[in-house]
């Protein structure tokens, strides 16, 4: 029976120490950060979607040489590239090689080389930003550092499409 | 009714029809659907309860609600390709994920980790260790009512998380680990930060204990309750904490010790007798152990390469088959894969610890109150998407 | 306008209107506060962004209330579902009656010789509100907090009205205002002379009013909402808003009885009343964010092992002490 209340005793008193504990955060200042209005500052090590980069010497145009290596990791094909071969006067009448979405590169077994013999023209970079899982095998893979990662983390948007992008023109946009 | 075809019943689904309920002496039992959504199963699982009065006669599992193929997924994607997945398996302990399947793979291969990235491994894992019994603490603690506490776990989370995101990019499902490797080096502001982040948490751990260890009102809600004995947890494979709350020192890194765990000093902590209260104690002594592991492994962090710098541009495991495990914040996580010798795995599977816990709900929670089943599902940390994978 | 006051039927329905502005008012103040104290125990703002610092969140949300559709479940007894919000709603007006806010005769809503007794008596019949919700909403979850609602509210009626006695014991009075009127003086008021039957009566009223740590009727984690699982907009408002009032009442009546009502060291009036309430709420809500729900046969073990043996010796020692000294 003493033993009982003793015990109650000193389980009346640890609640009383948890009230001392809530209480004094109760005066601490927040630890929200309040979005529009202030941001959170670690966003330079964030790894948002993709980006291309440009040439040293010309940074509008992409460093990308078109291998396909960044479209066939990808785990879920979100990268989808065309070109065509340089040279040819009209890159819309020439056949378009597609990499990426739904387009299986066999494998060949031997170890990559960057196609420099051939001058290619990149059409289109695009990439499906709702189906990338943010993983960085594409970065990871590519042998020329041609994408790097971007800082975008506000994202919203009205539909699907808005996540569709078209990183050249991007490249272009932001020069 | 043939099988594929489907009917809107008032009646009840598969499940609930299909339910046998145990009945009672007394009278009427009550049979009760909790979840797919509800508050206290952490996302979507399911439990059917036959309660009679609030006691519970029965209960019952329901899995399959966020099943996403991750098995086969495995069949269908190079080995490389499968890497992401493996941040979304077991999203709170996503690192321990990521290094079950890149060691399988690299046990497999035969590739060589430099051990610079083993510590990295051990740093970047121990600290989602903390992370995820974070969590679980202040979801247990919602569980139980009170609200306060999940709010300061996660101001701790938050710290853990900036800290993994400098080195992986990402704050929940990373994907950081590489075959032969990690993505990236960690930098001296992940160190700083990280050194930081043990001295501050060091001083958390007591306010924990103060506000809720040692409450009242938590201690009578946990105490004595779900009573897991030694051979039901080894009947069912409990593992992880469930199992070493009831007494047995069974954890992965220290039984079968996997990259440089060995070289570490720390302590299993295990309760005694099984209850809620002793899976309690058992996770907030871990967090304690894992501040312990990263701080030797930061002192003794060996210079050299992150990441494997001769590996075969193509992973293309021999013909075999590896099976290898780790420990995570749940219990024991394997990966078993059967190479084909070509690009993509022929079979792959995953045993989620999760799984075999969950499946002790059934036999704790019967005969107890419905708050106590509360309590011990809990107590259980699950993670319903790494049990329906 | 005094003359007209002194009408004594005049007087109850100003007092009726008063009082229900005085709720209305109050449920925005208190879910004001209550979430601005969560918020800042939990080292957040609150509510921030509707009006200045957050003031106008609580009309918001009330307006959300109001304009959503009312709803009931299939198969549900509409009478029960759709009455019990109004039982539960209606008698705690009534509550606020005898309630002595100030010192001047006007600021009771009616002076009753069993004041305390109506209070008792009518904040009874919210039990029967929650009953009805069980019953009528045709929903495992709310039957069950129903069930529990029920026996919570039977068992800590008695220490609460144990606790109470002892007062009325000391005083020889069931009326608040004679109550309140006995302690003149900070050293007077009942709280010093009688801390167990405060402490009693304040745990007890915290259980009676379904608040954390003793929610049980509402535990989110285990019957998702508990008896209001089934009611949407203004049904629930009303039910959220009778809450809120009889968190008022039961800590008017603690202040009348235990905390000398609208006395104070400086400058007695309805402040010092409102003030003494306010801060009592404060503690509530102050629990609230503190600790976990005790379960249910806890709950009623700490009433029938602890609270009631403890003011049953109270009231002994109470009246052994009356005896002593007359
Ligand atoms: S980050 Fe991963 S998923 Fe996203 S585009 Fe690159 S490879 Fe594909
Ligand atoms: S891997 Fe790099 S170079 Fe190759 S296609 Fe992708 S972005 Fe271009």
């Amino acid at each position: 029976m003493l033993k009982d209340i003793g015990k109650t005793l000193i389980g009346l008193w640890s609640l009383i120490i948890g009230l001392k504990i809530t209480g004094k955060e109760f005066f601490k200042p927040w630890l929200t950060v309040h979005y529009p209005r202030q941001e959170v500052k670690n966003l330079n090590t964030y790894r948002g979607h993709i980006e291309l980069t440009g040439q040293e010497t010309d940074p509008w145009k992409p460093k990308c040489v078109m291998c396909g290596k960044c479209a066939e990791i990808c785990p879920s094909g979100c990268i989808h590239i065309e070109f065509h071969i340089a040279g040819e006067d009209d890159s819309s009448q020439t056949e378009k090689i597609l990499i990426g979405v739904g387009v299986e590169i066999p494998f060949s077994g031997k170890k990559f080389v960057p196609a420099a013999k051939i001058e290619r023209e990149l059409d289109i970079f695009n990439l499906n930003y709702n189906l990338c899982s943010l993983c960085g095998l594409c970065v990871q893979n590519c042998p020329v550092d041609a994408i790097k990662f971007s800082k975008d983390v506000y994202l919203a948007g009205r539909s699907r499409q808005d996540f569709e992008y078209d990183l050249l023109a991007r490249l272009k946009g932001q020069g | 009714m043939k099988p594929n075809e489907s009917k809107f019943e008032l009646n009840g689904d598969y499940y609930s029809t299909r339910f046998e309920p145990s009945g009672s002496e007394t009278g009427d039992t009550l049979i009760l659907n909790m979840g797919p959504q509800h508050p206290s199963t952490h996302g979507v699982l399911r439990i059917i309860v036959e309660l009679d009065g609030e006691y519970i006669k029965k209960a019952e599992p329901v899995l399959g609600y966020i099943h996403r193929m991750h098995e086969k997924m495995g069949e269908v994607k190079t080995y490389m390709q499968y890497l992401p997945n493996m941040g979304r398996v077991d999203y709170l302990h996503a690192l321990a994920w990521n290094w079950a399947y890149v060691g399988a793979v690299e046990k497999l291969t035969g590739i060589e980790v430099p051990q610079r990235a083993e510590y990295i491994r051990v740093i970047t894992c121990e600290l989602n260790r903390i992370c995820s019994h974070l969590l679980w603490w202040g979801a247990y603690l919602l569980d139980l009512g009170a609200f306060t506490p999940i709010l300061y776990a996660f101001v701790d989370r938050e710290k853990i998380m900036d800290i993994l995101q400098i080195v992986t990019g990402s704050r929940l499902t990373y994907c950081y680990y590489r075959f032969g490797g990690v993505s990236a080096d960690i930098t001296d502001e992940f160190i700083n930060q990280t050194k930081e982040f043990l001295t501050y948490f060091k001083t958390r751990i007591p306010m924990y204990h103060d506000l809720v260890t040692g409450n009242m009102i938590l201690r009578g809600r946990c105490e004595d309750i779900g009573v897991l004995s030694v051979e039901t947890a080894k009947q069912y494979g409990a593992t992880g904490p469930v199992l070493r709350g009831s007494g047995i020192a069974y954890d992965v890194r220290k039984v079968e010790p996997y990259s440089v765990y060995d070289k570490f000093d720390f302590k299993i902590p295990v309760g005694q007798n099984g209850d809620a209260m002793d899976r309690y104690d058992v996770r907030v002594a871990e967090m304690t152990e894992s501040l312990k592991i990263i701080e030797q492994a930061l002192e003794s962090l060996p210079d050299g390469h992150y990441i494997n710098p001769n590996l075969p541009d193509r992973i293309m495991p021999p013909k075999g088959e590896v099976y290898y495990a780790v420990e995570g914040a749940r219990g024991k996580i394997g990966i078993y894969i059967i190479s084909d010798g070509t690009a993509k795995p022929y079979r792959l599977k995953l045993r989620a610890p999760g799984f075999s816990n969950l499946h002790l709900f059934a036999e704790l929670s019967q005969g107890t109150l419905l708050s106590d089943a509360v309590s011990i599902l809990g107590s259980l940390d699950l993670v319903i998407p790494e049990i329906d994978r | 306008m005094i003359n007209f006051l002194s009408i004594p039927l005049i007087h109850i329905i100003v007092a009726l209107v008063a009082i229900l502005a005085f709720i209305g008012l109050n449920g925005v103040v208190l879910v004001y506060m209550e979430r601005k104290v969560a918020g800042f125990i939990q080292r957040r703002p609150g509510p921030y962004e509707v009006g200045p610092q957050g003031l106008l969140q609580p009309v918001a949300d009330a307006l959300k209330l109001l304009g959503k559709q009312l709803t009931s479940p299939m198969g549900a007894d509409k009478i029960l579902f759709w009455s019990a919000p109004i039982i539960s709603f209606a008698p705690v007006v009534v509550c606020f009656l005898p309630i002595p806010f100030g010192p001047s005769p006007n600021s009771t809503g009616m002076e009753l010789n069993l004041g305390l007794l109506l209070v008792l008596a009518f904040s009874g019949i919210n039990v029967f509100a929650l009953c009805m919700t069980g019953w009528g909403s045709n929903n495992k979850y709310s039957l069950l907090g129903a069930a529990r609602a029920v026996s919570q509210s039977v068992a800590y009626e008695i220490p609460l009205l144990l606790a109470v006695l002892s007062i009325a014991f000391q005083t020889g009075s069931l009326n608040l205002s004679e109550i309140v009127q006995s302690q003149q003086g900070v050293i007077h008021w009942h709280i010093f002379m009688q801390p167990l039957a405060f402490i009693i009566y304040f745990i007890s009223a915290t259980a009676e009013t379904n608040r954390a740590p003793f929610d049980l009727p509402e535990a989110e984690s285990e019957l998702t909402a508990g008896f209001h699982t089934e009611y949407s907009g203004m049904t629930f408002g009303l039910f959220f808003l009778a809450e809120y009032a009889y968190m008022i009442v039961v800590c008017s009546v603690a202040t009348a009885l235990f905390l000398g009502g609208w006395d104070g060291p400086f400058f007695d009036g309805f402040w010092w009343f409102l003030f003494k309430v306010y801060a009592l709420m404060l503690v509530l809500m102050w629990f609230r964010w503190t600790y976990p729900r005790v379960r249910f046969d806890q709950l009623l073990n700490i009433c029938w092992k602890w609270l009631i043996p403890l003011s049953v010796l109270n009231l002994i020692l109470t009246a052994f002490f009356i005896k002593l000294v007359h």
